[in-house]
């Protein structure tokens, strides 16, 4: 729990990883290229005291994982998204077993999400109802850009994808974390557009479908189909630290957020080890939509408990004291949010 | 010898500067992409650079298929050399670069027909973007102005600016007119907006406004982290950025730069 300024919060990080990177996990050149791809994020948007040397970032393991993620006390709960990534890693880069290990050893600070490929056909759908019962699963997280054999992407409307997801609506597997990346096939279309997700999110209403950065590098398209389906979400993993590089920019994207989707349908997530989330919690409680930003309501307390912690919380069933909860918004379930709020007149 | 390969080097950098990353519309060459241009005698070899590995490979390849195009077009140059460094798929790329190979002989079995729908799709999201700006720079400089009129504004009624010209060269991307009398709140088909739908349409434009914007700057950041001193190739993106503010300049502020 967070507390300032006599104001708690109950935080959740709903997107770590606990991952191994170090070359002697590399299966190829690919590899190296992915973690240098995250860290050359994590070099780009920390603070200075927050940058951690590159050989640190290749692997953490549990112990500092504890340490970074449950710093001072803040975050109360976290949960694993872990991307399996099996053509760049011999072991994969989440890190199954010792992830779930730990998990196991503090149930009440972790939650663990495991995933699946739907390109795995029968034997994952069978694989899928092992992990379900193995991990008590209530989530998975799925990566469109994982390479597989000669394909290096999937929809999440390809109809074996659909298979899978009857399994989870079976198997009560409610949260589907999505995110997408550079690579879909066939190649001929954008990678990053979210349509596929609109698709499903129509076709499972029962699901929440959770979009992992918010939709970047396609906010708007996210923001669009976000609008009209009800059992979409926001992940802020990789919005959260343009809070500290960029803040004019992040708080474009929390405005856009909060006016097509609502306070409701934000969560929080350091997406750790890419960053630590207590620096981005304390940056987030002490953040304001800039007065000059007019087009914008400022953000409430209010919402700023719930995208900290309350909404994942709701979503994973997770305990919050009674003093912290709060109600659901008296909102629209789509279209644009609170307009009148928004001063289009003044922009 | 040494003016002919000024002039040479010259007329590479203006055939470069024609080739556009259509995710963030703008060249390559002010984004930084363009690592290195040797020239000797009538042939010329350019690299280009990414801001990551895993940027997206269909867009990697269009600009440098483009970038080789835009120098095979230039008269002296005999044999052209382009080649991506760097990336995840720059063996492929590179060689189908090399074999001429087009994009489905480049991307074999993961191509199904072409990327002229994906440049489509940008190019109107690039010209959306621009209309959202001139239109928001409109709204400021008339605070009165209610956001309905917008519905029926046209080029004409626009200031003779930098957001117009912009503007003008995005339409003519994607075969909207020029002439004055055209509607300026548009979509890609050229059709207009009904008066009370204009306020969600122009929020509509602005998140794709704020997300190329986002996307270019994130961009040439990571470009700088992964390449150090390359921050030096790149020209400052005129719009948007977080210092100068250009689309939430406080009216008081722009009344004075506009009476001025």
């Amino acid at each position: 729990m967070y507390t300032k300024d006599g104001e708690s919060y109950f935080i959740v990080d709903a997107h770590i990883a606990l991952w191994d990177a170090r070359p002697e996990n590399q299966k190829n050149i690919h590899g190296k290229q992915f973690i240098d791809c995250f860290y050359d994020y994590h070099a780009n948007l920390s603070p200075e005291a927050e940058k951690w040397s590159y050989e640190e970032y290749l692997y953490q393991g549990g112990e500092r994982l504890m340490r970074d993620v449950f710093q001072d006390d803040i975050v109360d709960h976290a949960i694993f998204q872990p991307a399996h990534l099996g053509e760049f890693y011999d072991t994969g880069f989440g890190q199954t077993e010792e992830a779930w290990a730990l998990t196991q050893a503090n149930p009440e600070k972790l939650t663990y999400n495991h995933n699946f490929d739907p390109r795995n056909g029968e034997a994952g759908l069978e694989q899928l109802y092992i992990d379900a019962e193995r991990f008590d699963l209530k989530g998975v997280k799925l990566y469109t850009a994982e390479w597989h054999g000669d394909s290096r992407g999937y929809k999440l409307s390809d109809p074996w994808a659909y298979r899978y997801f009857e399994a989870c609506r079976e198997l009560g597997i409610t949260n589907i974390h999505v995110h997408k990346g550079p690579t879909i096939r066939p190649l001929d279309r954008d990678a990053f557009d979210v349509a596929d997700i609109d698709h499903a999110a129509t076709d499972f209403t029962d699901l929440n479908f959770v979009v992992e950065h918010v939709g970047l590098p396609r906010l708007e398209d996210f923001c669009w189909i976000a609008t009209q389906e009800p059992n979409v979400h926001g992940g802020l993993a990789v919005a959260m630290p343009f809070i500290h590089t960029r803040p004019r920019y992040f708080a474009q994207i929390i405005g856009e957020l909060l006016y097509w989707i609502g306070e409701d349908r934000i969560q929080f997530s350091s997406d750790y080890a890419l960053w630590t989330p207590k620096w981005l919690v304390e940056a987030f409680v002490d953040f304001q939509i800039p007065e000059d930003m007019t087009e914008y309501a400022p953000i409430t307390l209010e919402q700023k408990k719930k995208i900290l912690g309350l909404n994942a919380a709701k979503m994973y069933d997770l305990d919050v004291p009674a003093e912290l909860q709060l109600p659901a918004a008296d909102e629209t379930e789509t279209g644009p949010r609170e307009p009148a709020a928004a001063d289009m007149a003044s922009v | 010898m040494l003016a002919v390969l000024t002039d040479r080097a010259d007329d590479v950098r203006s055939a470069l500067s024609t080739v556009i990353d259509p995710e963030l519309d703008e060249p390559i060459t002010d984004l930084g992409f363009v690592r290195s241009v040797g020239i000797e005698d009538d042939s010329v070899v350019v690299h280009l650079r990414l801001p990551t590995s895993f940027c997206s490979p269909n867009f990697a390849y269009l600009m440098a298929s483009d970038s080789k195009d835009a120098l095979a077009a230039l008269p002296w140059a005999d044999r052209v050399v382009v080649e991506l460094d760097d990336h995840h798929d720059s063996d492929i790329i590179n060689r189908g670069l090399a074999a001429d190979a087009g994009y489905k002989g480049t991307f074999l079995h993961e191509a199904e027909n072409d990327l002229d729908e994906l440049r489509l799709t940008f190019r109107r999201k690039a010209h959306t973007a621009a209309m959202e700006r001139c239109l928001t720079r409109l709204l400021r400089s008339q605070p009165d102005r209610p956001i309905e009129s917008l519905a029926t504004v046209t080029l004409g009624d626009l200031a003779d600016d930098d957001a117009t010209a912009s503007l003008q060269l995005r339409r003519d991307a994607i075969g909207l007119p020029r002439s004055s009398g055209a509607l300026v709140m548009v979509d890609h088909t050229g059709a207009g907006h009904a008066p009370d739908d204009v306020p969600m349409a122009l929020r509509r434009a602005r998140s794709t406004r704020i997300s190329i914007d986002g996307n270019a700057h994130f961009c040439r950041g990571l470009l700088a982290t992964r390449y150090p001193g390359s921050e030096a190739d790149q020209a400052p993106r005129p719009e948007g950025t977080e210092s100068w503010g250009l689309t939430f300049i406080p009216l008081t502020e722009l009344k004075k730069e506009y009476q001025s």
